[in-house]
């Protein structure tokens, strides 16, 4: 019958052209793989691993050590983290486990929401809102009471890594609560009954069973949210204070690895200079790769349930 | 102690579902009773509200009394939370916690109480003594109690429950999952525990509550029955739908 043997056909090709989408995008992630490596050859060359420890970024000699960047990535995204954490949890505790249906709703809807404002807004309010109040009553505020760490000390800018910080935890937020609701949610209800069953309050009951069994599912949500923290680009620029000296202080202008390299990117004229920036866009690329993968597999985890456990 | 369980008037619903009705039963400290009825006629509904489980889920609610030695269970300032450390369950399906060891299991009640250090231990190797676990997993205490089989990690759900030293034991047709052999133990283990404990069961299989109950009630869309002596229920059924069950032809 040819017309079944058509049918067939067009099954096989849309069968070929759909996997041909798929593949197109490990082509694509190959594609700048590849590219990055070369982009960068001439920075690798050059300064080798010490590219990652020196803190001289000198474009007028041609010397580029990247460390003040990875340190301001790292310093402001795991700030993100501490502030973001315990709120994003928080809240996902209290929509999987607590809030009533007719708050539930609007309320994760409107956490989500967080996630849809663009992140030049989220700068723009960083740089003309929040900054100001940081440089006039958190900043000081810290420095009299915490002034013995070398984190709180010095001149109050305002803009610096505090102020990334403090910008990129709202923007984590809706990732990590969001993320943690759903796991919390995947806790079959025979776990809670049986813990409440034997006399445990809610909160016992959220604390010793909900949570660890979803472990695993909430240190993937605060993993994508570190990896979110670590690439975001605009609003980290913008409040960051783009500063090329590094200093240990929370208070002081930095650079993220995003952010120097969209500051330079376009006035890099020399190949080494560009190579140099290239090479920041791979280790940053490399870092939040394995990070995603690490974090899906985590939330992946708590799905399927623990060994031994199977659910049919 | 064991202690008696008195059910008046007890209306469940679920929403707008109204899974019980009327229902009025006394059972005896001490005893088995055994809550039989086909698929959806409330049994688990109705032991669900003996530790006040039921009102957990969404919508659902109760009016009615059920005294626990003389006293309402669904008094205004009566607390859930102290009630069902009166009171045990066990559930369906074993659901021991998997991020816990099997000490850690079975400590989880106590725990709770503030039980700590070697009053601690003590509960925890006589509960599991009494669940007839102690034997094969007192030298691996420390893994985890999803490593144990279904009947093991049936038992040890009994061992937690026994834990907080309750009044009344709840089970909630804690053979369903499991293998007969596993079955035949756990019955085995009802029967050297009714003499502490009160034991309400919930079960599908008739010839398990004739083997282990001593006391047995029949529920029909959410209504009771027929209640009375095992032996009497299914030599002498009143009730012409206790007899049709019975003997096979429903349900």
């Amino acid at each position: 019958m040819p017309g079944k043997r058509l049918v067939l056909y067009g099954e096989r090709a849309f069968g070929a052209l759909t996997l041909g989408f798929a593949l197109l995008v490990l082509v694509l992630i190959g594609g700048m793989v590849y590219y990055l490596i070369q982009g960068a050859a001439p920075a690798l060359a050059e300064f080798g691993w010490r590219f990652l420890v020196s803190r001289r970024w000198d474009a007028v000699h041609e010397v580029f050590g990247a460390l003040p960047f990875i340190y301001g990535t790292i310093a402001s995204s795991l700030l993100a983290l501490v502030l973001a954490v315990p709120l994003g949890v928080g809240a996902a505790v209290y929509l999987a486990e607590l809030a009533p249906p007719w708050i539930r709703t609007p309320l994760s809807f409107m956490i989500e929401l967080l996630a849809a404002v663009p992140s030049v807004v989220y700068g723009l309010w960083g740089l003309f809102v929040m900054a100001p109040w940081l440089r006039a009553v958190v900043e000081p505020w810290l420095e009299r009471h915490l002034g013995f760490l070398p984190l709180f000390r010095g001149p109050a800018f305002g803009v610096g890594i505090l102020a990334a910080g403090v910008v990129l935890a709202i923007m984590i937020l809706p990732t990590i609560s969001s993320v943690s609701r759903e796991v919390m949610l995947a806790v079959p209800d025979s776990q809670r009954e049986a813990m409440l069953a034997l006399g445990a309050t809610r909160w016992e009951t959220t604390w010793k069973v909900v949570i660890p069994y979803g472990r695993s599912g909430i240190i993937g949500a605060v993993i994508l949210g570190l990896g979110r923290a670590l690439g975001e680009t605009m609003a980290a620029t913008m409040v960051i204070g783009n500063s090329l000296n590094m200093s240990l202080s929370l208070f002081h202008p930095a650079n993220t690895m995003a952010s120097i390299i969209v500051n330079e990117f376009a006035e890099a004229v020399t190949r080494l200079h560009t190579a140099a920036l290239i090479e920041i866009a791979f280790i940053l690329f490399l870092v939040t790769l394995i990070l995603n993968v690490l974090a899906r597999l985590l939330v992946w985890r708590v799905a399927r349930g623990p060994r031994g456990l199977r659910r049919e | 102690m064991a202690q008696s369980l008195t059910v008046e008037n007890l209306n469940a619903w679920y929403g707008d579902k109204q899974a019980l009705y009327e229902i009025n039963l006394h059972v005896l400290p001490a005893k088995i009773t055994g809550i039989i009825g086909p698929s959806g006629c409330g049994k688990s509904t109705f032991i669900r509200c003996l530790n006040r489980l039921h009102e957990v889920v969404r919508g659902a609610r109760v009016s009615g009394r059920v005294l626990l030695n003389g006293q309402d269970i669904y008094a205004p300032r009566a607390d859930p939370v102290l009630l069902r450390q009166r009171i045990g369950m066990v559930f369906q399906k074993p659901n021991p916690f998997p991020t816990m060891s099997i000490f850690e299991n079975v400590a989880a009640g106590p725990r709770l109480q503030g039980v700590r250090g070697a009053a601690l231990h003590e509960v925890v190797e006589r509960s599991l003594v009494q669940a007839g676990l102690w034997e094969e997993v007192r030298d691996r205490l420390s893994q985890s109690g999803a490593s144990l089989s279904g009947g093991q990690q049936q038992r040890l759900c009994i061992a937690r429950a026994l834990a907080v030293n309750p009044e009344v034991l709840l089970m909630d047709e804690p053979c369903s999952a499991l293998d007969p052999a596993s079955t035949l133990r756990i019955e085995e283990l009802m029967g050297s525990l009714k003499e502490h404990y009160t034991i309400v069961i919930v079960t599908h299989n008739m010839q398990q509550a004739s083997r282990v109950a001593d006391y047995t009630a029949f529920f029909l869309e959410g209504r009771l029955i027929e209640y009375g002596p095992t032996a009497e229920l299914f030599t002498r059924p009143q009730d012409p739908r206790t007899e049709s069950y019975i003997t096979g032809r429903f349900g």
